[in-house]
This record gives C-alpha cells, structure tokens and sequence, in this order.
C-alpha cells in the first residue's frame, strides 16, 4: 500500500494519512521522487496507491480506479511542474512492463491543499473509508 | 511589409518549475522576447538571516530536490572558506563523491526524461517509453543510482541530512562503500551506451560564440574546488565574484538577471564546463567524447546532450575511483566557526556554478544572505539564443517555430524553482 502526498499541504495529504494507518500493520519506508513509484512496487503483484485527486467532484469524493486494466482518465490525481505524477508513472510503467498484476489506485477529492492546514473533515471522512476498504480487502 | 506576429508559451514543458515565454516577430525580425520566470519568489535569502552559520547546508538544500548536493556544498564552502578550514583526505573525497552522486541522478533525468523527447519528436518520456523502453529503462537505472550515492552518503537522496559544515554527521565505512562499486561499474558502461545513442540525435545547425564560465581546477575535472574561469581570460578567485559579475531585475522574471560588469551574458552549465576542462576528463569519459566527435570545445547548445552523457560517463569513473582510493577519516568533521566574517563558496551544480555569499555576526549568526544559482544566471545567454535562433526559421509555422524554441530553453536544463527565492518589493505612493 503506497501513500502519495505533502502532508504539510492540508488535503494534499490525504494519501499519506491512510498509508499512516494502514502501515500499523507492518513495516514502511519513506520514498522521494514520484520516479521511485516503480521501485517500491517491484515484486509485490498486489498493489494499492492512494493519492489525492482534483476532478471538480465533491471534496471527500473517492475515485478508484482498476490501473492494471486501463490508464487512469486524464487531470485527476494531483500533478506538478517539478515531477511528473502518479498517473503518468504507472503510464510509464505499462510501457516498461513494470506494473504490478494487480494495481488499485484511490484518489480523494480534496478540498483545501493551504500549507499547514490539516485534512479537511469530509477528507478525514474519505480517508476512514479508504482505510476500511484496504482492510475489508 | 509582412504582418507582425506572437508565439505564447504559457507553460514551459519539460523545465522544473514555472516558466513562460513571449515572443513577437515581424518577418524574420525579432521585436520582443522575453524568457519569463514566473514561480513565485521563494524568499530563502531573507529566511536565512538570523539563523546559525550551521543552518544554512540544510535550509539551502530545500530550494531543489534535484541538485540539493549543490546548495548544501556551496554553503559548507562559504563557511568553511570564512573560518580558513579546507577538508582534506577522506572527508574532501566524499564530499566529491556524493556530488558525483547528484550528477549522475540529474543528468540522468534530463537526458533521459526532460530533453532526449525533444529529438525523438515525443510530447514526454512517457510517451517516449513504449518506443525507446531500453533507453528509458537505462535511464530510470542511472538516475537511481546517483540516488543510491546520495542515500549512502547523504542520509537520503532528496534534501540530504547527513552533510553538515566542515564534513558529515556519519561518515561511512569503506565496505559501505564498496557496494555501490557493481551498480557504479554497470552505470560506467550505460553512459558509454547513452553518450554513443545522443551523438546520434538531429542537433540543428547552431553555434554561438559564448563565454563559457566555470569552476577550473589544476588537477581534476572541477566539481567543488577550485576558480573562477572563462574563455575569454577571467581567471578569479571564488571571493572575487561580485567585482566581475552583477544582477540586475527585469520586470518579466521573478529571478534576477545576471551579466559580466562591463560586458554581457555568460554560459553556465557542462558545455561551459566541458569547453574549459575538457582535458581534465577522466579517460574513458575522454574516449567517449571523441567518439561522439565533440571536440575541445562545444557550442551548440543542442549538443548539451551529449556533454552531459560525457559527464555522467565522468561522474560514474571519478566515484569508482573515489571509492577505490578512499580512507575513513579519522573524524567525520572539521570544526568549523566562523566569526564576524564574510564567506564566499561555488560549485558546479549540474545546470552550472551556483555561488554562495554569507555575512556572519560575532556571535556565528547568517546577517546576510546571497544565492545566485545557475539558471538566473543563464537567462541572458537563453534569450540570446533565442534571438539567433530566429532569423532564418521564422517562415517555420508557429508551432514548428515554438516546439523549437522550447527545445531552444531546454537544452540549459533551467531550474526555475532554484532561480527565485528574491524578491524586490518596491512600494510606489502617490
């Protein structure tokens, strides 16, 4: 389970928030780059990603995608002029043959990415659904 | 007389961080141009007044997460450079071979990632990746393992922890350090491949007469250490800087413009480098680069892209051979404290020389602060570039002539996040 985020953006964290919670279950690590994504899920074949999304749904709004089967639709997940993003690293790694079998990917709509801020409560709600799902899988 | 016309990039692809540019042209004259940097001013050099000289490594490595490795050696140089201390031995050979380290990830990533698409006509590497996945493969390879050197050495590969004023918190073994000889081995011979497969990519037919400006030292390929030199005879210690180079503002970009007082744009970066130091090169980075015809110099900045694989070819023998030679020191640091003083340290970031200057209180607190990194430095000689570029292609088709001319901007590899962290408020009343 793989959580993507800037817990110091608010919602932004989301992802992280419900890696933090699920992680209790056993050992993590703290990656850098989006490029890294590839690394980490090398040789696991069951794999969930949870990132924050921006879609112009209702905050706290779960999308999940099935991202073995098909690419994720474009300008959901939370992308950046400094990297590319988790969309395009799965794209990546279609080409490259470096999927996992099976690839889940969440996004939560947020709301406010203020630095500093924390998770917004419909978001908090997001992530405790999120958390159940992974659990309940 | 022929109609005027506008090409508009609001977004610059492929540069990290927040860059535009404008461009008006009538015929083949061009009336207007503008690089413009508009990421928002980022304010690191006020943040750093009042905070302790030993600060100033770990709050600089924040303005990038591709070349922290520069910010955080150009500081230590200024502090250690004010106190009189200069590491020797092991902790110098470190502090080189993680640098060698941030070459490797960085040139990886923009050879691979951000510019090898611009001659192989794809919109991205991802889309490049289904056509070229040997190629991007190799390249997600090097660019992890100029992080596994940083990692080893830095404690993690984005924004270090471990390199601190006068060393290292930790200093690792020579048995740490040998494991990263097979990953290093099979890098040597991957850029090998990289240098042959970019030299041969389509350049246009460009050169331009540059004054390359770079660190030279006598007896290596300057990453670190050594002075300030050019083409055209400039050969200044690292604390002569501000007597022969100055910033200015424009009103288009949020970095400040710089120049040579009393003369013009520079070229910063590893054309400047290669052209400069060439014969420093360690030798199978020297056969790589015959072998892809650059000769003592090079000034078709189309070609960077065969510099830099010639520098990731360099980067991976100098780490193995840092590594081979390499005695723990006998302490991870030198004390360092610098008093009522003002430090100046440079290095060879991987997009040029980024220079560093701090006054320092009686008490050891950071009174002043001056970054000026490679790409603001840069612009000048961009928007010549640009300027030269035009005549002769301006029949090209508006989409033709701006996928150009976005390649044009690529080739400095600019870090637009590293040019802005000033900000010059002006307050005008009535």
């Amino acid at each position: 389970m793989i959580g993507v985020g800037n817990p110091s953006r608010g919602d932004d964290g989301a992802g992280l928030e419900v890696a933090r919670r699920v992680r209790s279950r056993g050992s993590y690590q703290v990656v850098g780059g989006s490029y890294e994504l590839m690394d980490v899920w090398e040789g696991a074949d069951d794999v969930v990603v949870v990132d924050a999304a921006r879609s112009g749904s209702v905050a706290g709004t779960v999308h999940r995608f099935e991202a073995h089967a098909e690419p994720l639709p474009g300008g959901i997940l939370a992308t950046s002029t400094h990297s590319i993003g988790v969309a395009d690293v799965i794209e990546m790694a279609r080409s490259l043959g470096r999927l996992p079998e099976r690839l889940v990917v969440y996004g939560i709509e947020v709301l406010d990415v203020t630095p500093g801020a924390g998770l917004t409560a419909s978001v908090e709600h997001a992530v405790d659904e999120v958390v159940k799902e992974i659990d309940g899988a | 007389m022929s109609a005027e016309r506008e090409i508009i990039v609001d977004y610059l692809a492929r540069v990290e961080g927040e860059g535009a540019m404008y461009l008006k042209l009538r015929g083949d004259e061009v009336l207007d141009l503008k690089f413009k940097i508009f990421e928002p001013p980022r304010l690191f050099e006020a943040f750093l007044r009042g905070r302790r000289f030993s600060e100033a490594p770990d709050i600089t490595a924040r303005i990038c997460g591709i070349c922290p490795i520069a910010y955080q050696t150009s500081a230590c140089n200024a502090m250690e450079s004010a106190a009189g201390v200069q590491l020797t031995g092991g902790l110098r050979s470190l502090r080189r071979l993680i640098y060698c380290g941030e070459w490797i990830e960085s040139h990886a990533l923009h050879v691979f990632f951000l510019h090898a698409p611009d001659f192989l006509g794809y919109e991205s590497a991802i889309a490049m990746a289904s056509d070229f996945p040997e190629q991007v493969a190799m390249g997600l390879r090097l660019k992890k393992i100029g992080n596994s050197i940083m990692s080893l050495l830095g404690g993690r590969e984005i924004h270090p922890i471990n390199i601190r004023v006068g060393g290292f918190y930790r200093v690792p073994t020579k048995g740490e350090l040998a494991t990263l000889v097979p990953d290093l081995e099979w890098a040597r011979d991957a850029a090998v491949a990289t240098t042959r497969w970019v030299s041969g990519l389509p350049f246009p037919d460009f050169e331009r007469d540059y004054e390359f400006v770079a660190l030279h030292h006598p007896d290596e390929y300057a990453i670190h250490e050594g002075r300030i030199v050019s083409n055209r005879g400039l050969d200044i210690a690292v604390d002569e800087w501000t007597e022969h180079f100055e910033e200015s503002q424009v009103s288009w970009s949020n970095a400040l413009h710089a120049r040579r007082k009393g003369g013009g744009s520079y070229h910063l970066g590893p054309m400047a480098r290669y052209s400069l130091n060439s014969s420093l090169l360690t030798p199978t980075a020297r056969e790589a680069a015959t072998e892809a015809g650059l000769g003592a110099s090079c000034t078709n900045p189309f070609r960077s892209i065969v510099v830099r694989a010639v520098e990731i070819v360099f980067a991976c023998e100098e780490a193995l051979r840092l590594i081979e030679s390499y005695r723990s020191p006998s302490t991870p640091f030198l004390e360092v404290e610098p008093r009522d003083v003002t430090g100046h340290g440079v290095s060879e970031a991987p997009r040029g020389t980024l220079y560093h200057r701090y006054a320092v209180d009686s008490e050891g607190f950071i009174t002043e602060a001056h970054i000026i990194p490679p790409t603001s430095q840069n612009q000048l000689s961009i928007e010549e570039d640009l300027r030269a570029y035009v005549p002769g292609r301006a029949s090209l088709p508006d989409d033709q002539l701006q996928w150009q001319l976005e390649q044009a901007i690529r080739c400095y590899d600019p870090c637009i996040s590293c040019a802005t962290h000033f900000l010059d408020l002006t307050v005008v009343r009535d």
